[in-house]
């Protein structure tokens, strides 16, 4: 259920004009950085499992998959305001056509966060259930840089 | 004042006549036309250099999800927008339907086009097709990739016409750009190492990165220095950085080009995510030298 109402809400809400000053939209660009930057650090405990950079510790996986899945469901639309695009402000990279697209946005944020859920049930598993569970993830992640973020 | 008038006449006559012959198209040397005949076809090697090459980067169908099935990626429909400073290149269908794609192509025709960039009727193709790199390719590996080509399904696909302004939509100027730009010697020194000698091969012959990581000219041809040291996006999003990154050991590189994770596990976006894809379908002793061949470039800054 949430499921299914997410989307359209988030793409709602992002949608409300917002005329926040330009500091504002320096700090929601910030803050959203230090989320991904927290997705970052704990794809990075599984991938470096996955990639057997690391050895595989189930406890230490599962706990990052946990994280994982929980920062997938904190999506603050806060830290989205219009006119904080990379054609506005000049630290971020998202791009314009997030918010003219902003139900596809909101659509592929769902995806991660499925992807999350699948790796949150293999995590702790093996080493073979993380690695599968690994490819949808990075895929959701890739699928959202290929349209909304510049190079 | 008539003489004149007929003197103009001639002397544009002969400019006419001079552009022609600069941009007549070229056709294959005798040598490589003998080694394609004398090449036994190997179709395995011919995939590796298919996901070498990059091919189905540009002319796979449009909006193909990064981890959809791989066979999606051999059906050359073509359809994807490369834009441009000089207007947008939609990539032809090439996949192996004899009218909308090029089933009826000979290996001579296959390989005039990979090599020179020059179609079965003569037209010069633009630079977008990057034969300014596959013009360093082996012979032997045109015919096999010809020989994998054979097994690629057909599509009816009809070709869009590029979106190019004057004087850019006139085909036969290419002559003369090919003539400033084409460049058959490699942009680094050969290396005696065999792995360092296969990543440069891939890299410089195949694989074509520095058609994005290196910067241009005004009139669109690759700059003589600063090979592979990032240059402007020419979709006019940001800027593609220069390769390899300061901090990323060979295996990093490799990583990435497997899985597209950065060892900050970032993600790989863009048009770089469809290279990751097909990088990946390499065996990993290419990923491997393609990663020490750039660990192995002096500093971007120095090139």
């Amino acid at each position: 259920m949430f499921r299914r109402l997410a989307a359209p809400a988030l793409a709602a809400l992002l949608a409300l004009p917002l005329a926040a000053p330009a500091f504002a939209d320096e700090a929601a660009i910030t803050a959203r950085k230090g989320q991904f930057q927290l997705f970052a650090f704990n794809l990075g405990i599984l991938g470096s499992m996955a990639q057997g950079r690391v050895e595989y510790d189930a406890e230490r996986a599962q706990m990052a998959a946990d994280h994982l899945f929980n920062l997938t469901r904190t999506l603050n639309t806060g830290l989205w305001p219009e006119g904080s695009d990379n054609a506005s402000a000049t630290n971020t990279r998202a791009l314009p056509v997030i918010w003219s697209n902003l139900e596809e946005f909101a659509t592929r944020w769902d995806a991660l966060g499925t992807g999350a859920e699948a790796m949150q049930a293999a995590a702790g598993t093996d080493l073979a259930a993380l690695q599968g569970a690994l490819g949808g993830l990075g895929a959701a992640c890739q699928a959202c840089h290929q349209s909304f973020r510049a190079p | 004042m008539r003489r004149l008038l007929r003197l103009l006449a001639l002397l544009s006559l002969a400019g006419l006549a001079g552009f022609w012959l600069l941009t007549r198209p070229a056709s294959l040397p005798a040598s490589t036309l003998a080694a394609l005949a004398a090449h036994p076809a190997d179709a395995e090697n011919g995939a590796r250099i298919f996901w070498a090459a990059g091919c189905a980067g540009c002319h796979a169908a449009p909006d193909i999800a990064f981890n959809a099935p791989i066979e999606e990626r051999l059906r050359l429909s073509g359809g994807r927008r490369l834009s441009s400073d000089f207007g947008s290149f939609i990539a032809p269908n090439v996949s192996m339907h004899p009218e909308a794609g090029i089933g009826a192509w000979t290996l001579e025709q296959f390989a005039t086009a990979m090599l020179l960039g020059v179609a079965p009727d003569g037209r010069h193709y633009y630079p977008a097709f990057p034969y300014t790199t596959y013009l360093r390719a082996r012979p032997g590996d045109i015919a096999d990739l010809w020989a994998f080509w054979q097994s690629l399904p057909a599509d009816a696909t009809p070709d869009q016409p590029h979106e190019l302004g004057f004087p850019f939509n006139l085909r036969r100027g290419l002559g003369l750009w090919k003539r400033l730009y084409l460049e058959p010697r490699h942009p680094t020194p050969p290396a005696d190492d065999a792995q360092l000698a296969r990543g440069r091969y891939l890299v410089e012959a195949l694989a074509h990165c520095g058609e994005c990581h290196s910067p241009r000219g005004a009139l669109g041809g690759l700059q003589a220095g600063g090979w592979l040291s990032g240059a402007p996006n020419p979709s006019g999003q940001g800027r593609i950085p220069a390769i390899p990154h300061p901090r990323w050991s060979a295996e990093d590189i490799e990583a990435y080009l497997f899985s597209g994770f950065t060892p900050e596990f970032d993600v790989v976006g863009g048009s770089m995510a469809d290279v990751v894809v097909q990088m990946a379908q390499l065996p990993a002793e290419d990923r491997a030298a393609i990663a020490a061949y750039l660990r192995a470039l002096p500093p971007a800054d120095a090139r």
